[in-house]
């Protein structure tokens, strides 16, 4: 279906990734949001709080981030698409309630601007030091997606395909931006509101007398109702079966967090999010997501003038990892080159995926800054060696 | 047993079916509670208010926390929410906001409610969000097996107090009137009729609402203090309970064998959430503030 054109800020702007997001809640639909003040990430919910009374809506400032982020799952119940956003600190007390999220298959959609860790750390400089704990903060086994934009536009863009992948997953989707890329400021462009499209909720067409809440169809995603819908229904976060009672057996477990885990297989392939340029002939090829990849970009451009052909692979959907693509690639280069802001994360998942058939090179960062190019690029020659 | 209990027991042996059941999910009994425990009969209270107010059914909603009061959420028959440890108030108040025709109603107990949700009872409580809160206060963390909570009085022997527990107690009732709360309440799980008509009460009541519900854990906090079995708690709650309707809530501390006041201490008006919402987007945004709605693009 198309976007509810109450939300969508048709035009071109100028806006930076935080605002840019906000106005991609809105056009996905999003007409909740519960949020705690948290640097460099309180400008989404800022331009949500001024917005959403004229949208039709509401924007609630709760008394932390465990709050707001099981808030939006009441509302995500109540019928709504909700978010909420927070930076690193904020991001460590929202892990119970993605996994409250994964476990109860409630759609929603958490905005991580990262920035320096741990603890305090760089409350006003980058970094890109959740990437793990958004795939594995919160304890037990357990799906989610990560969405790395890196830019404003991209803000956007994947803001409205996190919301449709949330819903049509019945999933919790990270956004994981920097604060770099949330606070640097470009030309958006926002469609017509039947450019859009927008994922609509997996409501039930079944009676309440035949419908049960977690029964997956054949994609391993249940159909879903809302409270006051007449159906009765009861959601827990403990292990339960197709009806939502509680059911702690090991068989009902067993079932139902391998489907938590598979449904979301289809990213590892053909429907993971990545963007390539100059693989084909490439010997060596940088892996880079978020703000890493545009001066990853600036690497790879000043490479390929000294004649090294070195390509670039940038990660936009991040969890789950893309295995396939890069499994191929990893076949046929003779490196990897991993700049991240951070001291090593997504690296592993390349390094897992190359199996030792490409060499994986970290460059690593303890964030605050972006990377120097000329720091990338020495790994790039250094790999071709 | 008084005998308005008696006499309602005889009224459901009379009946083909237990009136309570269709309010029940009936295909997860028997429960989890202990024989003794007040859990049960505070969900008969509830039952009986949901019959006595009428309420539209399919538009009532329960939420719980973590722990043996957790479990109501899943025994009852309407659209039912067993959420995280503390966080049952947080959930209903996404709840609440983005489907207001919903009765939101949050049924947990002491520990999770007063300790690792404190925070959140005193915000939604300030707010004055439009939840009925309903805390079964058994003085104890019982489904981890009896430890000290924010609720055990003073001197009590608990699984992590084994030689007495020193740190005072919450007042709950006044917490809850301190902190903003529209309706404050007290009884026992002896008070049956009462404590029937308070959460009839707050079904038609606007805005934060809070009934305290005091109740016998048996088989961890009366047996580990040596004050006898279910039964001999109901005579226990007899016997030191005393009825003062409007108490100051400053007066209503617990203490381990004290006096116990019940009765309805607070029932006052205060703008509600979503009217000071109102009155302050329409003053400052006039006709370009839009009316939030039931949030439901696909109903």
């Amino acid at each position: 279906m198309h976007a509810d054109a109450k939300g969508v800020l048709t035009g071109v702007h100028f806006l930076d990734g935080d605002h840019a997001c906000c106005e991609g809640t809105l056009a996905a639909g999003a007409r909740f949001s519960a949020g705690y003040p948290i640097t460099p990430s309180t400008e989404v919910v800022e331009r949500f709080a001024q917005r959403i009374p004229t949208v039709g809506g509401v924007f609630i400032q709760m008394e932390d981030e465990l709050s707001a982020s099981i808030a939006i799952q009441g509302a995500v119940w109540g019928g709504a698409k909700a978010f909420t956003v927070t930076s690193g600190p904020g991001f460590s007390l929202m892990m119970e309630h993605i996994g409250y999220a994964a476990m109860t298959e409630t759609p929603c959609v958490f905005v991580d601007v990262q920035r320096g860790g741990p603890s305090t750390g760089l409350p006003t400089l980058p970094a890109q030091s959740d990437m793990m704990q958004a795939k594995w903060g919160s304890h037990g086994d357990y799906g989610i997606v990560a969405l790395c934009p890196n830019s404003p536009q991209e803000c956007f863009d994947l803001t409205v395909t996190g919301f449709n992948i949330s819903e049509e997953f019945r999933v919790p989707v990270m956004m994981m931006l920097d604060e770099c890329v949330g606070h640097m400021t470009e030309k958006v462009v926002i469609p017509d509101a039947d450019k859009l499209e927008i994922t609509p909720r997996r409501y039930t067409k079944l009676p309440p007398s035949e419908f049960r809440l977690y029964e997956p169809r054949e994609d391993l995603v249940p159909d879903m109702t809302r409270a006051g819908a007449g159906y009765k229904f009861h959601v827990t976060g403990l292990t339960h079966d197709e009806h939502g009672y509680p059911n702690m057996t090991v068989e009902t477990q067993d079932r139902l967090v391998r489907r938590l885990v598979d449904k979301l297989k289809p990213f590892s392939g053909d429907r993971a999010l990545f963007e390539t340029e100059y693989v084909d002939d490439a010997e060596v090829v940088v892996v880079s997501y978020g703000i890493t990849s545009r001066v990853a970009q600036r690497a790879i451009q000043m490479a390929r003038e000294q004649g090294i052909k070195a390509g670039k692979f940038r990660i936009i959907s991040a969890w789950p990892f893309p295995d396939q693509p890069l499994n191929e690639l990893a076949a046929r280069v003779k490196a990897f080159v991993v700049p991240e802001l951070n001291l090593g994360q997504m690296v592993h998942e390349v390094d897992r995926v190359s199996q030792g058939r490409a060499k994986v090179i970290p460059v690593s960062h303890a964030g605050g800054t972006v990377h120097n190019p000329e720091v990338i690029l020495r790994a790039i020659v250094e790999a071709i060696r | 047993m008084n005998e308005t209990a008696l006499e309602a027991a005889c009224q459901v042996e009379a009946q083909p079916q237990n009136p309570v059941e269709p309010f029940l999910r009936m295909d997860r009994m028997p429960h989890i509670w202990c024989a003794g425990c007040g859990i049960g009969t505070t969900v008969n209270c509830f039952t009986r208010a949901l019959l006595d107010s009428k309420a539209d059914l399919q538009n009532v909603a329960v939420v719980s926390g973590i722990g043996c009061t957790g479990r109501v959420a899943g025994y009852m028959n309407l659209d039912s929410f067993h959420t995280t440890h503390g966080r049952a108030i947080p959930f209903a108040t996404g709840l609440k906001l983005a489907n207001p025709d919903l009765q939101v109603v949050v049924y947990s107990g002491d520990g999770d409610l007063f300790a690792i949700g404190g925070n959140h009872f005193i915000h939604a409580a300030r707010r004055n969000m439009d939840l009925k809160v309903i805390c079964v206060n058994n003085l104890t963390y019982a489904m981890t097996g009896g430890q000290t909570g924010p609720a055990t009085p003073s001197h009590v022997i608990s699984a992590t107090s084994p030689y007495g527990v020193f740190e005072p107690a919450f007042n709950l009732v006044q917490l809850a009137e301190a902190a903003g709360a529209a309706y404050v309440a007290r009884w026992t799980t002896y008070h049956v009729k009462q404590l029937a008509r308070s959460m009839e009460e707050v079904m038609k009541k606007k805005g934060f609402c809070f009934i305290e519900v005091i109740s016998p854990c048996p088989t961890l906090y009366q047996r580990r203090n040596k004050m006898g079995d279910g039964l001999d708690t109901m005579k226990f709650y007899k016997q030191v309970s005393k009825l003062r309707n409007g108490a100051p809530t400053s007066e209503c501390a617990l203490t381990k064998a004290g006096e116990i006041v019940v009765g309805k201490f607070v029932d006052r008006d205060r703008p509600g959430y979503f009217e000071m919402l109102g009155t302050q987007m329409h003053e400052t945004l006039g006709d370009r503030y839009a009316e939030p709605e039931v949030m439901c693009s696909e109903c």
